[in-house]
């Protein structure tokens, strides 16, 4: 019951804020984002301290749908990343509805985010296939209408499409694997979309690989993997930051997230089967990404590239299939969306100030505004997964863990690693060092006012406590993992100690 | 010399066939009306008529359903099986919507959407001395009824003659209704005369069709054929040419490629309640008759036709969906778009999945339920078309509609909802639509055209959002007039039903499902 006033609270709330008007809506939109925020904490520490929470009802009988909620460490982190992300974006976009490009109130907006929050919620706590896949697909109508009414450039109308047409040839793709999985199940006398149950299947046959191909096309779509990516960038141009972030911070995880609890649980053999190839894809993804920000002109841009990068990691250490890496996966997907939301909500912030998102328009910023160039550092830092900064464990521990099963893979992406450190301390040099311009003396004038400090300053406080004591997070994950690979029937491999040299 | 002694009188099952007559009646009795009562009462009168007759109608079909015996009725000339009570019902539900747009008088300025005189040469005197006498039609209401009628006959004839008749008692209406529009009198009228000569040549093929089933079976009803199949008598090549020429006549009804190009001229032509009646109600009792057709009869040859189907129905969903992007006028987009669906629904018949064990998404229960989904929305988005006004009459142009979210969230914001729902985006009745074919398409073996299928729904997504993205994203064009009217209470309470169910059958569908599969049986 938690479960469900919790995902329904933003709904309920959006439909309110989207009566209201001005200031009031603003608002009550926060008040209902902390709310949810209070909510989210409060199921995840009853689920801590072991009350039961999940709830099965039947829902569409005849296909053996049901509407089943239930929370898992993996599902509880999202839903943490998710109801924690919401109050700090409303902080940063107060005053979205100002811009000149933008179609719609602040309150508006907010109506959206607040929708898409509510949908994002069921996603994450489905354990039903069918409620997954609606939630999962619903959540493109508010961030469609972000983009397109919200959108900070000329280019939004296209950008809202192009993101709408890729998500949802992902999503119809995957409707094929549901509708395949439900054939089979039906074939084999259990009508039942529970992912529990589908996990029971026997589809270790060709109809099961190509059903989990669809459904990896799906994610690979969602976690932008290099091939069906370029609809991030452009998006995360012309949207506003506050957009982004909750796109790419927490929308975009449902690609990781699916591939766990979709696609690890109900194919385990089409995944062992897939992943020599799938690995190199993400490796491949991760230097491409890295390469493209190095190249990217484009401050937003630039950063969707680097998510590009990260969720190559995270692809990679899922298919690592080892109990760490995903320990080290589930626990980045939390760390990558605090680190994105910096990102995006700082350069948004000096995009806002400057009027262009041009890398070459900035130059000697941190003489001007000290504070904001401070915050850009420490979140620029936190996405090339400085030691101290809590992205430094997950990416870490990712290639320990995967480094028994693919050594050079791994070394491969230590590469990736270091041009990460390139192009972040770069665009950093450009835009904040150096002599001031006259364009960002003019333009740059205030420095962060307390409302932006405030949005920002709790993720970097978040990312360095987790950067510091990242244990108690990781043992709570590591239920978490070590239950999926046992479903899925992966054993982690033997370290092997040579003997030579003796 | 035939002995007049021997002729039998005809047996008819009256009750079970109670809605076909009321139907029937009330037509006959509408056009009484028009023969004798005043002018002034007409309008009301049909109105009443017209609705008593087809809710009537409607609850003689579900009193019927609880306990169902599939039986032949009327000679063995028609069936009363599942799938007959299931269409009818679609078809009344679709034909109470028609009236309810037929009537609606308040968008354009208290005069409805239909010619003041008919036979008027367009721009005559004779006409504006028509329009100044505020002059009506009032015989729509039973030339919907007459076209209802032929539907619901259409959807459970179970032999060809009587199938051939019910054809043209359901067209004949709807050509002329097609003529009937207020505004750019000389498209409607082109729109008839296209609708009823392309319409004549389908019925021949169709005619065609029969002579050479006649010439395989030896008989002319559905089991006869069947039996002849089943045997493995017969004429082979006669079979094909049957098969091909009837699947002609019947596919020109549906608007499937490649009989599609009357849709959008006739679509754009033709009076808008007359649209949204038509695109509904003809493409339900088309399928029925698609369906009935080809599993019943047809069945033995699945193999021959469930290729031709397959391939109808990717060609149906490509070109549709790629020619509506091109599109700038919404009821010539709309045109396209159930060309699209015809190859969605198409992509249902050619699973030819029965209803059993393990089997929830029967064929016949989910393409009945596609058109539930379909119909709605169609008579939801024309009747909202109604009520977006410029100077000269509705604002079709999709520049119109420009803003219009910022201008008029309510109607903008229901009419997304249509579009949402025919692009088969979840939390609509139209996911569930295409979870239901698709389901269906993959039980029956052809995995493969779902993913086509799935492929060509992204794309006719698009020039949906293209209508969204107008309302939403865009400014209303430089001294744009659109104005949205206050429709009457016709147009409020159909798009009110439509917009309901379309978001009910989103989110519950699971009792519709069940009802639809569990009458799928067709009598054989």
């Amino acid at each position: 019951m938690l479960l469900t006033i919790l995902a329904l609270v933003p709904i309920v709330g959006a439909l309110i804020v989207a009566l209201l008007k001005g200031e009031t809506a603003k608002l009550v939109a926060m008040g209902v984002a902390l709310t949810t925020l209070v909510l989210g904490v409060t199921a995840v520490a009853m689920s801590l301290s072991g009350a039961a929470l999940a709830i099965t009802v039947p829902w569409i009988r005849p296909i053996g749908a049901y509407y089943a909620l239930s929370m898992s460490p993996m599902d509880a982190i999202l839903v943490l990343l998710t109801v924690g992300l919401m109050p700090v974006v409303m902080l940063a976009e107060w005053k979205l509805g100002e811009r000149w490009s933008v179609r719609g109130s602040t309150g508006g907006f907010f109506a959206l985010a607040l929708l898409m929050q509510g949908l994002a919620l069921f996603v994450f706590l489905a354990s039903d296939l069918l409620l997954f896949y609606l939630a999962f697909e619903a959540t493109l109508i508010p961030v469609y209408f972000m983009i397109g009414r919200y959108g900070i450039d000329q280019a939004r109308t296209r950008a809202a499409i192009k993101f709408l047409i890729y998500s949802l040839a992902g999503g119809l793709v995957l409707l094929v694997g549901i509708v395949g999985l439900y054939a089979i199940a039906a074939q084999q006398g259990q009508v039942s979309l529970l992912i529990g149950d589908l996990a029971g299947l026997d589809l270790n046959n060709t109809t099961g690989h190509l059903l989990f191909l669809c459904v990896l096309f799906a994610f690979a779509v969602k976690a932008p993997l290099v091939g069906v990516h370029t609809w991030l960038p452009d998006t995360a141009q012309s949207a506003s930051p506050g957009t982004s972030t909750l796109l790419v911070g927490i929308l975009d995880k449902i690609g990781t997230f699916g591939l766990i609890k979709i696609a690890l649980v109900i194919f385990p053999d089409s995944m062992r089967w897939a992943a020599p190839v799938i690995v190199v894809w993400a490796v491949v993804s991760m230097i491409y990404g890295a390469l493209m920000a190095f190249n990217s002109k484009h401050l937003l841009r630039l950063i969707s590239y680097t998510s590009i990068s990260h969720f190559g990691f995270m692809v990679f250490g899922i298919f690592a299939l080892t109990t760490q890496s995903m320990t080290a996966t589930i626990f980045y997907m939390l760390n990558h969306g605090l680190s994105t939301a910096a990102m995006f909500l700082t350069a948004g912030f000096l995009i806002a100030r400057r009027g262009t998102a041009d890398i070459n328009a900035f130059g000697g910023v941190q003489k001007v505004a000290p504070i904001l160039a401070g915050f850009f550092l420490i979140s620029g830092l936190s996405a090339l997964a400085l030691p101290g900064m809590s992205t430094f464990v997950s990416e870490f521990l990712v290639m320990a863990g995967s480094f028994q099963r693919y050594p050079i893979h791994t070394a491969v992406i230590v590469i990736g690693m270091v041009l990460s450190a390139v192009y972040v301390l770069r665009m950093y040099k450009t835009t904040m060092t150096g002599p001031v311009t006259p364009q960002v003396e003019e333009h740059v004038s205030k420095d962060l006012s307390l409302r932006e400090k405030a949005a920002v300053f709790p993720l970097i406080v978040i990312m360095l406590v987790l950067g510091f004591f990242p244990k108690p997070a990781l043992d709570f994950i590591e239920e978490s993992s070590t239950g999926f690979l046992s479903v899925a029937g992966v054993t982690d491999p033997t370290p092997q100690l040579k003997e030579g040299g003796r | 010399m035939i002995n007049v002694l021997e002729i039998q009188a005809p047996t008819v099952e009256w009750l079970p066939l109670l809605p076909l007559l009321l139907v029937f009646g009330g037509a006959v009795v509408g056009v009484l009306i028009e023969a004798f009562a005043p002018r002034g009462t007409r309008y009301v009168a049909q109105t009443v008529l017209s609705l008593l007759v087809l809710g009537g109608a409607a609850a003689s079909v579900l009193s019927q359903m609880p306990n169902l015996e599939p039986q032949m009725v009327a000679m063995g000339l028609l069936s009363l099986d599942g799938p007959t009570l299931v269409f009818w019902l679609l078809l009344l539900l679709f034909g109470i919507g028609g009236v309810a747009l037929f009537a609606e008088r308040g968008a354009g300025d208290g005069q409805s959407a239909f010619v003041a005189s008919a036979s008027a040469v367009p721009g005559s005197p004779v006409e504006r001395e028509a329009v100044r006498l505020r002059r009506e039609h009032t015989e729509v209401f039973p030339l919907l009824l007459f076209s209802m009628l032929g539907m619901m006959l259409f959807a459970s004839a179970t032999e060809l003659i009587t199938l051939f008749v019910a054809l043209e008692v359901m067209s004949l209406p709807l050509y002329l209704l097609s003529a009937m529009g207020r505004r750019r009198r000389l498209l409607s009228q082109e729109a008839g005369l296209k609708y009823f000569l392309l319409g004549s040549l389908a019925s021949g093929f169709f005619l065609y069709g029969i002579a050479m089933l006649y010439g395989y079976s030896g008989g002319l009803t559905l089991t006869a054929i069947a039996e002849t199949l089943n045997a493995g008598q017969g004429s082979y090549p006669l079979l094909l040419l049957g098969l091909g020429l009837l699947a002609v006549g019947l596919l020109f009804k549906v608007g499937a490629v490649p009989f599609h190009s009357w849709v959008p001229d006739v679509y754009m032509g033709a009076p808008t309640p007359v649209t949204g009646f038509m695109a509904a109600a003809t493409k339900t009792a088309a399928v029925a008759a698609l369906l009935r057709v080809f599993y019943v009869a047809l069945g033995g040859a699945a193999w021959d036709w469930q290729p031709l189907f397959a391939i109808i129905a990717i060609i149906s969903m490509g070109l549709g969906a790629v020619i509506a992007i091109l599109q700038d006028d919404l009821k010539r987009l709309l045109g396209y778009s159930a060309i699209t669906h015809a190859g969605f629904i198409l992509v249902g018949v050619v699973g030819a999945v029965e209803a059993g064990e393990g089997v929830t998404f029967s064929s016949v229960g989910s393409v009945a339920f596609y058109l539930l989904t379909y119909g709605l929305a169609t008579l939801g988005a024309f009747g909202l078309l109604m009520t977006v006004r410029r100077a000269g009459g509705e604002a079709n142009g999709i520049a119109a509609w420009r803003g219009l979210g910022k201008s008029n969230p309510v109607v903008a914001g229901v009419m997304t909802l249509f579009f949402l729902s025919f692009a088969g985006i979840p939390l609509t009745a139209g996911f569930v639509g295409k979870l239901a074919v698709f389901s269906s398409a993959f039980q029956g073996g052809y995995g493969w055209l779902v993913l086509v299928a799935v492929i060509l729904s992204v794309v006719a997504a698009y020039f949906y959002l293209k209508v969204v993205v107008a309302m939403w994203f865009q400014d209303p064009e430089e001294g744009s007039e659109t104005v949205v009217a206050t429709p009457s209470l016709w147009v409020w309470v159909t798009v009110l039903v439509a917009a309901l169910s379309t978001v009910i059958l989103g989110l519950l569908p699971g009792g519709m499902i069940e009802l639809m599969n569990n009458f799928s049986g067709f009598i054989r």
